[in-house]
């Protein structure tokens, strides 16, 4: 009994220092107080009086993907502005991914958003919805199929584009080797920008393979490709979460090679103002979520549909410097 | 390193005195069954082989480079090897680095505390996940398997939903700004200049652990312990062994570490993103066993750990040195393993017949 005694009485003492330390050891710069005394983003309230209809989005995101974080953003803020209840899910698995689609369409849900990353197994479901009468729209990747799945319209960066308009940039700052990270081995969409970069590139592109889920990995493998391959003078991430580990990787390795990447967020808004960083590719996910809801919206009070058949491209926007400052409140509030 | 007078260390079993033969046998024998040696000579084969074949391998800056990407998975394979000797297995530990991380991230900045505080808080938190572990596989008897399986899926599951919550995003905001941070830094994630070259302060960290491992392993009644209740704990129990209290001591081993990794992910790369970290705890058990640590426990050492997380970095960042096409990457890499494995057991074998 005396020991257990003891041993609460330790306990007591060391969350109480815990307490004691927290309150004492405030720090005076940064944290949750800063953010609070900028400005927030603008709730709202519903700008329309059509009738709560229910849109449902399946991406194949995986768990805790930034990217898909700003895409739900954009279509959370749509779904208020338009009255909408909106509902999310996602798996990166194809097959689950269907299966989530089916369930949606068996709730009979007003209207779905889709993301078609594996085709093929999303054909039959997404066929599916439309025999069931609830109008699709696809976002992100799938432009070459939405169409003749029966797609309404389909929103989205062409990915061979994107590398594309990577490859002239990299071209007209004057790059000779480069260097194009790949963090999730077999994504199709991966070989199409490092693939598009190459085309339009004039120097020479390599492609190097890391694992996305370890960062120190992803370091320290750019790091070594750095040191076996001195020529190189810019490396391409193609998610902002690997943009400043490139750079400490960089850093490490001595090397002088200029980092870029795909995709923005606050880390990456800040490198480019700090000159860390030369350019990013941005497609704008906020906009691929808020215009997939709002024209799913459109199209049953109006029965608008955008595009004409063809994709509606939300990007690519080249990123410098210049427009870094501008933006960088925008990626703080998760919407950039 | 202190790899090769670690079985010098041990106790000398006693011999005959006066009788030079036994004494040189005895010796001889003791290196033979050391548990690491066969993955040494595999980690010798790799180097070599890297050596030959990629021509920026050997530079002290490539070669420091190895290092860290082996410190790295080496942090958590010291404990994760102490564990699998003691008989158990955690699935939870690369997901517990992360979980570690965002802790300290999320308190210091809600809390716009200092730095420091966010370190100590997570401290008690990883600890207690890692009590959790141990507490629950002691009073239910249920396969550690099963019981880190649920840890990893809880564990993954709160670090996306707290971190989604708490912050509004999937990663962290960055804390880079806030106070603390350069020292905190300055301890988990910063690097030492040794002769011009730069030395990650992890492989600091890594050969510290495995040091204080091997001595608690082989000169410590704890060590005696941990061998005694993976080679068969209810024997060990009848001899007195607090087998309750070795368990649940070797699972908080593994939540101080991840603690230690988790804090050099946060002050390295400043936000950490929540869905990491899946996928690493095999990487731990992988250099556990590529070390010669027995899937079935009772042997093994925390040296031979070290050297199997040294096999793999070199083997990972080897590849990426000698530039061969990254489409194959991971076949290179699992061919390199088998081999290491393969060289180290039958070294092993070849061992144990002469002795």
């Amino acid at each position: 009994m005396a020991r257990v005694g003891r041993r609460g009485r330790v306990v007591g003492a060391v969350l109480a220092a815990v307490l004691g330390v927290s309150l004492a050891g405030c720090s005076s710069t940064g944290g949750k107080r800063a953010e609070e005394r900028a400005a927030q983003a603008a709730g709202g309230k519903a700008a329309v009086h059509t009738p709560r209809w229910t849109f449902a989005m399946v991406t194949h995101s995986g768990d805790g993907d930034t990217f898909w974080d700003i895409v739900q953003n954009g279509a959370q803020q749509a779904a208020v502005k338009d009255n909408i209840n909106f509902v999310y899910a996602h798996d990166k698995e194809a097959q689950r991914q269907s299966q989530l689609v089916q369930s949606y369409i068996d709730q009979k849900v007003d209207g779905l958003i889709v993301s078609l990353a594996k085709p093929d197994a999303m054909k039959d479901v997404v066929r599916k919805a439309e025999k069931a009468g609830i109008p699709v729209i696809t976002v992100n990747s799938g432009a070459a199929e939405s169409k003749a799945f029966g797609a309404l319209t389909h929103i989205g960066q062409d990915e061979t584009v994107a590398g594309e308009a990577v490859g002239e940039e990299l071209t007209k700052r004057g790059k000779k080797k480069a260097l194009c990270v790949l963090h999730e081995q077999g994504n199709v969409g991966h070989e199409q920008r490092c693939d598009g970069a190459a085309k339009t590139f004039k120097g020479e592109l390599q492609k190097l393979y890391v694992d996305g889920t370890n960062m120190p990995d992803v370091q320290a493998s750019i790091e070594s490709k750095l040191q076996a391959d001195p020529a190189i003078d810019a490396v391409v991430t193609l998610g902002a979460p690997f943009a400043p580990t490139a750079v400490q990787a960089k850093e490490q390795a001595g090397s002088k090679a200029e980092i870029d990447t795909f995709d923005l967020n606050a880390q990456v808004a800040n490198g480019l103002k700090d000159g860390s960083l030369g350019f990013a590719v941005d497609q704008q996910p906020y906009l691929q979520g808020y215009q997939a809801v709002d024209l799913l919206w459109l199209y049953k009070y109006n029965s608008d549909v955008l595009g004409g058949g063809k994709p509606v491209l939300t990007g690519p926007q080249v990123i410098t410097k210049k427009d870094a400052a501008a933006l960088q409140e925008y990626t703080k509030r998760g919407t950039r | 390193m202190s790899a090769a007078d670690a079985p010098a260390r041990q106790p000398a079993p006693t011999g005959g005195p006066g009788d030079e033969r036994l004494v040189h046998r005895s010796l001889a024998r003791r290196l033979m069954s050391r548990p690491e040696l066969g993955s040494v000579v595999g980690a010798i084969a790799v180097f070599l082989f890297f050596s030959l074949i990629a021509e920026p391998f050997l530079r002290p800056a490539s070669l420091s480079t190895v290092l860290y990407a082996s410190s790295t998975i080496g942090i958590m394979a010291v404990p994760v090897a102490l564990l699998m000797i003691g008989g158990e297995f955690d699935l939870s530990a690369g997901v517990m680095v992360v979980s570690s991380a965002l802790v300290s991230s999320m308190f210091s900045y809600q809390m716009t505390a200092n730095t420091w505080v966010g370190v100590g808080v997570s401290l008690l938190v990883t600890l207690a996940i890692g009590a959790f572990n141990g507490v629950l596989l002691t009073r239910t008897k249920l396969p550690s398997f099963v019981i880190t399986l649920g840890t990893f899926f809880m564990l993954t599951g709160l670090n996306l939903g707290f971190t989604k919550l708490i912050s509004g995003t999937v990663s962290t905001k960055s804390i880079a700004d806030m106070e603390g941070f350069d020292s905190a830094r300055a301890l988990f994630a910063s690097h030492l200049t040794i002769g011009g070259v730069d030395i990650q302060i992890t492989i600091v960290w890594w050969l510290a652990l495995v040091a204080v491992a091997t001595w608690v392993l082989l000169r410590t009644r704890a060590g005696n312990w941990i061998f005694a209740v993976g080679g068969n704990a209810d024997a060990a129990r009848a001899v007195g062994v607090p087998v309750t209290r070795t368990k649940i001591g070797l699972y908080m081993g593994v939540a101080f570490c991840a603690w230690i990794s988790g804090q050099h992910l946060l002050f390295s790369f400043d936000a950490i993103q929540s869905g990491d970290g899946v996928g690493n705890e095999f990487l731990y058990i992988i250099a556990a066993a590529v070390g010669g640590c027995l899937m079935t426990g009772g042997f093994g050492s925390a040296i031979g750990a070290a050297v199997g997380a040294l096999i793999f970095g070199m083997a990972s960042k080897g590849i990426v040195y000698a530039q061969w096409n990254p489409d194959w990457y991971k076949f290179f890499l699992g061919v390199m393993l088998l081999l290491a494995t393969l060289l180290n057991a039958w070294v092993r074998k070849r061992a144990e017949d002469k002795s």
